[in-house]
């Protein structure tokens, strides 16, 4: 019998010792991540445990991200909390402001995640790493501080979901669409406690961007973890976020046992054939309400975010500028962008998209996780509405417990932002 | 350990959000947080409970965010454990690491209704309707877990185990 690459994950992180689906392991861990939201609480238990130095100052992450730059005291607190520990502990991946970014785009862009790697993050998008071949699954801020003073956790190894992705993609439909399909094929919880293996023709096709923002919705599912086989695409990426690529050549020889075997065992296999999704909207107030945009008819909107952990990286900018270039924000309508780090920022002034945004009347802001979670930078005042390419559409999940949020791919809400309404991209 | 009190009923897919808004995440003091529980959906509740009240939800309680401050804000406003037919995972860690009591039992979320008294045997995993003397089933732990529980949560189960670095 075969096993998973999820399995076969653990096992290298429990010293080679075979594990299987089911079993309960307390794996020694790679990267432990956290930001200025879950942080302070790990940083109390921490000192709690009775720990006085973290594990390894190179392994912890830490990443104001939520509430930055500092929206009032109490964040400014908590931020300041997570920089006189990283400074304390010597913490070596420790981002201020100005050298940072929403944190799961920012640690694959720094060449932090490897194929094969074990990373837990007190935050629930942690599983965005999947898309890289790691296993990586958030986690709360006790168990990263039970984390950061032993270097391991424990986990159920979980069964795997396969989800075997065929067929030709129709226009503007990208790696959103496919998992907020995948979503509403099964429900919000249809993956609780499963790795969601994300595989097939069109996968193997998949540029790393729209991998990532696979990758990173799983836990909407209730998944435990998202991951895509490591290949070519991968190898590729990891080599351009390093200076030494010699290194990675001889690392990749390793990476190659991290395949799912032949004869691996799945608790489930789904055939999704691409061809017949059209571009994806979720309604309020689940990520599973997905529907065909062109089901939503006389939708008007006041705000459109675009931007966060799911889609604020380079190609989701520029499929925006591709819309909003020579067009204008619909009056009505508030557009707010969000480049995910400083890198993604730079790249996108250069490439010229900032400029075709500003024109178009719409803001660009700083990397921060804000108004995806209703924190800051965007919020919803009663009975408003937004289309947003985040995560998540719960009740008052962007702002007022009566406000509406729509999730949908960058090209939607680029559109939807110069008509008002929610709209497919080819009518505009 | 015996758990004695009223319930309050919640849907599926209670998220996270709705347990405690992020606007309130910038603090992760218990007292202040469980004020704000349940916040959004239902904005007295926090005011309405007594101390020792249960929440019996239905599936996927916990779902969406890492936020330690879910359980945290309910342990805070005095709930004294949770009962759904299925908790979304990181929830669950988080529930059995600081120590709050929480329940797996289709049957008490299906069939508990809204106000009644009920009484939870933790020890052996019975639930009873103290309203019509009915006793529901809920599913034991796995072992490791268990462990954890009776330790106490996480923290003192890492100490009970000796995995602290000097």
């Amino acid at each position: 019998m075969g096993y998973t690459i999820t399995e076969k994950i653990f096992s290298v992180h429990v010293n080679g010792k075979k594990v299987k689906a089911g079993d309960f392991v307390y794996a020694k861990v790679d990267l432990g991540l956290g930001n200025d939201v879950t942080a302070p609480i790990a940083i109390d238990q921490f000192y709690k445990l009775g720990a006085k130095k973290v594990y390894d100052n190179k392994k912890v992450v830490l990443v104001p991200d939520h509430f930055t730059p500092a929206k009032d005291i109490k964040s400014a607190t908590q931020a300041k909390i997570l920089r006189d520990f990283a400074k304390k502990q010597k913490i070596k991946h420790y981002y201020e402001i100005g050298r940072m970014g929403i944190e799961h785009a920012l640690l694959p862009e720094l060449g932090l995640v490897e194929p094969g790697k074990l990373i837990i993050g007190a935050d629930s998008h942690t599983c965005t790493y999947g898309a890289l071949g790691a296993f990586a699954t958030g986690v709360g801020s006790t168990d990263l501080a039970a984390c950061w003073a032993t270097g391991s956790c424990w986990f159920k190894v979980p069964q795997t979901m396969k989800f075997v992705y065929k067929g030709k993609f129709k226009k503007w439909v990208c790696g959103k669409d496919l998992i907020l399909f995948t979503i509403g094929k099964i429900g919000v919880d249809g993956a609780l406690y499963k790795a969601m293996e994300f595989s097939g023709p069109v996968i193997e096709q998949l540029p790393v961007d729209d991998r990532f923002t696979m990758a990173n919705m799983a836990i909407e599912a209730g998944g435990k973890s998202g991951i895509i086989a490591p290949d070519k695409i991968t190898y590729n990426y990891v080599k351009a976020q390093t200076a030494d690529r010699k290194i990675i050549d001889k690392k990749i020889k390793k990476w190659e046992q991290f395949l799912s075997d032949n004869d691996a065992q799945y608790e489930q296999v789904f055939d999704i054939d691409v061809s017949q999704i059209e571009p994806q909207v979720a309604l309020p107030h689940l990520p599973s309400n997905s529907v065909s945009v062109n089901r939503v008819k006389n939708i008007t909107i006041d705000q459109v975010v675009i931007g966060s952990c799911t889609n604020g990286r380079i190609s989701d900018l520029r499929i925006a500028a591709k819309i909003l270039k020579g067009k204008k924000v619909h009056p009505s309508v508030r557009c707010i962008i969000f480049p995910a780090t400083q890198a993604i920022y730079l790249q996108a002034m250069k490439e010229g998209l900032l400029e075709i945004f500003v024109n178009a009347n719409a803001v660009v802001s700083t990397p921060t996780c804000g108004p995806c979670l209703g924190g800051h930078m965007g919020i919803l005042a009663k009975g408003e509405r937004a289309i947003a390419t985040t995560n998540r559409n719960f009740i008052g999940r962007m702002g007022h417990p009566e406000s509406e949020v729509y999730l949908s791919s960058p090209a939607v809400a680029a559109a939807s932002s110069v008509t008002g309404k929610i709209i497919h991209p080819d009518n505009v | 350990m015996k758990i004695k009190g009223k319930i309050w009923k919640f849907n599926d897919n209670i998220n996270t959000d709705e347990i405690i808004a992020a606007r309130y995440l910038n603090t992760f003091d218990e007292k202040e947080l469980g004020s704000y529980c349940m916040e959004d959906i239902d904005k007295e509740f926090a005011q309405k409970i007594s101390k020792g009240d249960i929440i019996v939800a239905g599936k996927n309680f916990g779902c969406g965010s890492s936020r330690e401050h879910a359980p945290i804000a309910i342990k805070g406003c005095g709930i004294s454990c949770v009962i759904a037919e299925s908790f979304a995972r990181i929830f669950y860690r988080n529930a059995i690491n600081i120590g709050l009591p929480i329940f797996v039992s289709e049957q008490a979320s299906r069939l508990l209704k809204q106000g009644e008294q009920i009484e939870v045997d933790a020890e052996n995993g019975k639930i009873m309707n103290l309203t019509n003397q009915e006793v529901y089933a809920s599913d034991k732990f796995a072992d490791f877990m268990q462990d954890i529980v009776n330790s106490g949560g996480l923290l003192d189960w890492v100490k009970k185990k000796g995995f602290i670095k000097k």
